[in-house]
């Protein structure tokens, strides 16, 4: 008989125990956990990312049903123990399972703090700690209400964060002066701030909640200050209690948390606690890697092996903000024995502070840069002597060896104890002695085993560049199947297409093994797009149900399942008489909303499915095209109005941008494709960065590519120049239907050109002039079949028939005349 | 008590496709997979109300057009790390016709 653990949490650091323990010792244990949670084991520091959008629930699962099953782990999820029973060695469940138990983890975690305040008590005052709290936020959200997020720490910032990110008015209070007090001091506060306020979020400091007001629900929230809000949420993020109250019941010692020793065990030897609800030496610690350091020497007590025991951890912080870099660790601060040495430029928004005590590094802060975190962490923690590094230090350690080299000259130049990812605790060595005795050839294999970069994922990139470096060549052939259904990854995907014939994306399922029948949303439209990449819409009908929503239907699909319509705009060149046709178009449609988009275009929202055909109609008997604001394809050429009327302007960029457009329009591509043409270097156009940006200068036009304005800004790489327009043409075709062939599905160029590098691309269009004039030539043979209005054909086809509802009347459906509307 | 309620003739279903249905002030999606067999569903997303009408059709379950959510399409249950259901309505196809129980 197997000794049995009941683990009570489902959470993060009761399974990362049991993941520490399978390493150690497979099959010791019969193994049951309780979650008071209905869903398998999901990362809680990526909430921000869910509630903001960036996530989806299915990304945060830590441990899948696989993994339980694997382990052969009982799960009661949506289970609570409500009691300890420990002279019997017992536990209780609220659903009435009463379970024996040799070994018990408590994993049960912290509860949000709520301070009592008037009003506290009403319905939607939250706090921000579990997907339930995330889900209620995201149900009560809404564009005429303002929320209110109360505490900025941590929590509270990556609250209104992933709150703000909807569009949502977000005020944030805070009872001191300087957000993020606790990690960071004023002027990292403050550049954070502002930083913050761009996103939206409007702050309130030295301010707390006088009362909330409301029937039975928020309806109102009055600050210190005298000010009312009209509000239907309150979050709180203002601290956490360690979830103690199982462990106080059964008389097990406690008092901040649940008294641990070394090994993580309570008073009662066969009980341990781990995680937010423990204490040990005087500590409780609310953050992913301390708790994960716990994690191992509690496995090794649980295997029955020795080990020196756990001595408590350094704390380091990271904010989970997309577009934030910061860090702080240890004593950031200082006092008045200290000395610091900053590097400050408001203006770029960098911000570098090291406190120093008697040589030594004792505190960091770092806003805006980053990279060096764990190099000056590590100073830190090995109490190295700096005062050869002080001058500069701060310029970080590739300004040390004179070489300012990037991304992969750094991280060989890492050494081998080098801390990589914080939140797990997994060094630089622990990666690369992975991978080669592992035989590791995936990030995501890398994940797994060595943990980096699993929890919050801001250290992916250099784990990346260890296996890149780590594996060198071998490293372009590895695979990860690109979704659950498959083991294959694009490029085999891709090669496979290549050499053999298929009808339909079914046929490229069953030839690589497929585990589904019909694939899913991630790769189904990839196969679709690889085929018709191969054969052109003239051998390969594009598969409509394989493809995404708004290229299916042709437009966008909107929050309220209505659609967006934007016609083609060339070059955004317009008429009064288009302007009036189009106005006419939006008044006997009765489109309530009506937008100039980024791309020089008018934008109607807020159409029904219903409309579109008959809308259609009237755009296509006006001229119009579909300007397939919704495709994987070609957008908008974007124009200045260049030397027509610009007196800087150099070249006719207006007429450029809409002989562009003229070529390239009706163009499928991995995903969207912007393009730009600016009359003269001040690049009004914006240009530099969009997936082809086209520059003027006096003596022809200068080509860029792979720029990007998304999340994340990527200003594109010079291409080269060219002196006529024709040759303008030839290039933008033969970079089009180069990256629309080696790119993969829903990789945009900035990803792609970083992926396979510009020299790559550059060799095979610039260098080889005969691959750019067959790249060239493709192209052209495949706009003969893919310049065809997709309103007009599917108004002709009868593809629209679909888009209206079937409407019944309930009073006449005895008899049913199912009648549909046309 | 419920009935059969007559829709519309089966082929005005596109294969791996949907059509809604208006039924006073409900909204049912009704689909067909790759089989021919049909489902009708609630046409909102237990997420964020999200019209399922308008997802993928994979297998016998559908991917929600707004955020990703893949639902059962005989249960109505989310599946994956998701949890949340939406209606079902039973159906039926007899003589080349669909119906559903309303």
């Amino acid at each position: 008989m197997k000794e049995k653990l009941i683990v009570i949490g489902n959470g993060m650091s009761g399974l990362r125990v049991l993941e520490d323990l399978f390493d150690i010792q497979k099959d010791k244990y019969d193994i049951t956990i309780f979650g008071e949670e209905p869903h398998l084991n999901y990362n809680r520091i990526m909430l921000s990312y869910l509630l903001s959008g960036e996530k989806t629930f299915e990304d945060t699962i830590i441990n899948h049903q696989s993994w339980y099953d694997e382990h052969h782990i009982t799960l009661h999820k949506g289970d609570k123990v409500i009691k300890i029973n420990k002279e019997d060695k017992k536990v209780i469940s609220k659903n009435g399972k009463e379970l024996p138990y040799d070994k018990l983890l408590i994993a049960t975690g912290s509860n949000s703090f709520i301070p009592h305040t008037i009003g506290s008590d009403l319905e939607n005052v939250i706090g921000f700690r579990t997907k339930l709290d995330s889900d209620t936020i995201l149900d009560l959200i809404s564009k005429d209400k303002t929320a209110v997020v109360v505490g900025g720490g941590l929590l509270g910032l990556e609250a209104a964060y992933g709150i703000a990110m909807h569009g949502i008015k977000t005020i944030l209070v805070h009872r001191s002066g300087s957000i993020m007090s606790q990690q960071l001091d004023r002027t990292g506060g403050r550049l954070l701030q502002k930083n913050l306020e761009s996103y939206g979020i409007e702050f309130k400091l030295n301010t707390t909640i006088k009362k909330i007001e409301g029937k039975s629900k928020v309806e109102s929230v009055t600050f210190t200050n005298g000010q009312t809000v009209e509000s239907n949420i309150v979050v709180f993020a203002t601290g956490i209690t360690p979830n103690t109250a199982l462990a106080i019941e059964a008389g097990l010692d406690t008092k901040k948390g649940i008294l641990v020793n070394d090994h993580l065990q309570t008073s009662d030897e066969n009980i341990f606690a781990i995680g937010e609800c423990a204490e040990h030496n005087g500590n409780t610690y609310g953050l992913v890697a301390p708790l994960y350091e716990q994690a191992k020497f509690c496995a090794k007590k649980l295997a029955g092996k020795d080990s020196d025991g756990y001595t408590g951890s350094t704390l380091s912080t990271r904010l989970k903000i997309s577009g934030v870099d910061l860090f702080s660790a240890g004593d950031y601060l200082g006092d008045e024995t200290t000395e610091e040495l900053i590097l400050l430029d408001e203006k770029v928004g960098v911000y570098k502070k090291l406190v120093i005590y008697q040589d030594k590094i004792i505190g960091i802060v770092l806003y805006g840069d980053t990279a060096d975190a764990s190099w000056y962490l590590k100073l830190l923690k090995e109490h190295t002597d700096i005062s050869d590094l002080r001058t500069k230090i701060l310029f970080g350690k590739s300004a040390l060896s004179g070489d300012a080299g990037h991304g992969g000259d750094d991280i060989s130049a890492m050494e081998d104890d080098e801390e990589i990812c914080g939140c797990n605790g997994v060094t630089k060595g622990c990666v690369t002695k992975a991978i080669k005795e592992q035989d590791l050839k995936t990030l995501g294999d890398v994940k797994q085993c060595t943990k980096a970069g699993a929890s919050c994922g801001s250290c992916l990139g250099v784990v990346e560049q260890i296996l890149v470096n780590t594996l060198g060549d071998e490293y372009n052939d590895t695979v990860e199947g690109i979704c659950d259904c498959c083991d294959v990854g694009h490029k085999e995907i891709k090669e496979c297409i290549d050499t053999n014939d298929f009808d339909n994306v079914y046929d490229v399922f069953k030839k690589l093994d497929w585990k589904t029948d019909d694939g899913c949303i991630k790769c189904r439209p990839a196969i679709n797009y690889y085929l018709l990449v191969k054969y052109n819409d003239t051998k390969y009908k594009n598969d409509k149900r394989s493809a995404l929503i708004n290229d299916r239907v042709f437009a966008n699909i909107q929050k309220d399942g209505t659609y967006s319509v934007v016609p083609r705009i060339w070059g955004g060149l317009t008429s009064p008489q288009e302007l009036k046709d189009m106005a006419d178009i939006a008044v006997k449609y009765d489109v309530p909303t009506v937008k100039f988009t980024g791309g020089q275009r008018l934008d109607m929202l807020g159409v029904r499915k219903e409309q579109l055909e008959p809308m259609w109609k009237d755009l296509n008997d006006a001229g119009f095209v579909s300007g397939q604001a919704y495709a994987k394809g070609l957008r908008t050429v974007k124009t200045c109005v260049g030397n027509q009327w610009c007196r800087f302007g150099t070249q006719d960029s207006m007429q450029m941008g809409v002989d562009i457009e003229k070529m390239t329009w009706g163009s499928w591509t991995p995903h969207k494709f912007k393009i730009a043409v600016s009359g003269c270097p001040r690049n009004c156009a914006e240009a530099t960065i969009k997936d082809i940006g086209v520059i003027a200068v006096d003596s022809g036009w200068e080509i860029h590519i792979a720029g990007n304005g998304g999340i994340k800004v990527r200003v594109t790489d010079f291409f080269t120049k060219v002196e006529t327009d024709e040759e303008l043409f030839h290039y933008i075709k033969a970079i089009m239907q180069f990256y629309r062939e080696d790119a993969y599905y829903l990789e945009r160029t900035a990803h792609w050109v970083e992926r396979v590098g510009l020299e790559y691309v550059k060799d095979a269009l610039l260098k080889d002039k005969a691959n750019l004039d067959a790249c060239a030539k493709r192209f052209d043979i495949s706009q003969e079949s893919a310049q065809v209005d997709p309103w007009e054909q599917s108004r002709k086809d009868g593809f629209t028939k679909e888009f209206s509802p079937i409407v019944i009347a309930p009073e006449n459906s005895e008899s049913f005349e199912a009648k549909e509307r046309v | 008590m419920a009935s059969w309620t007559k829709i519309t003739e089966v082929e005005h279903i596109p294969s791996m496709g949907s059509r809604v249905v208006h039924y006073g002030e409900i909204e049912i999606a009704i689909f067909k997979t790759r089989d021919g067999s049909i489902f009708a569903i609630n046409n909102e997303c237990p997420h964020k109300q999200g019209k399922l009408s308008e997802g993928l059709i994979h297998g016998t379950n559908v991917t929600c057009p707004m955020h990703n959510w893949d639902i059962d399409l005989k249960s109505g249950e989310a599946l994956g790390g998701d949890s949340g259901c939406t209606n079902v309505y039973e159906s039926k196809i007899e003589n080349d016709t669909v119906f559903i129980s309303l």
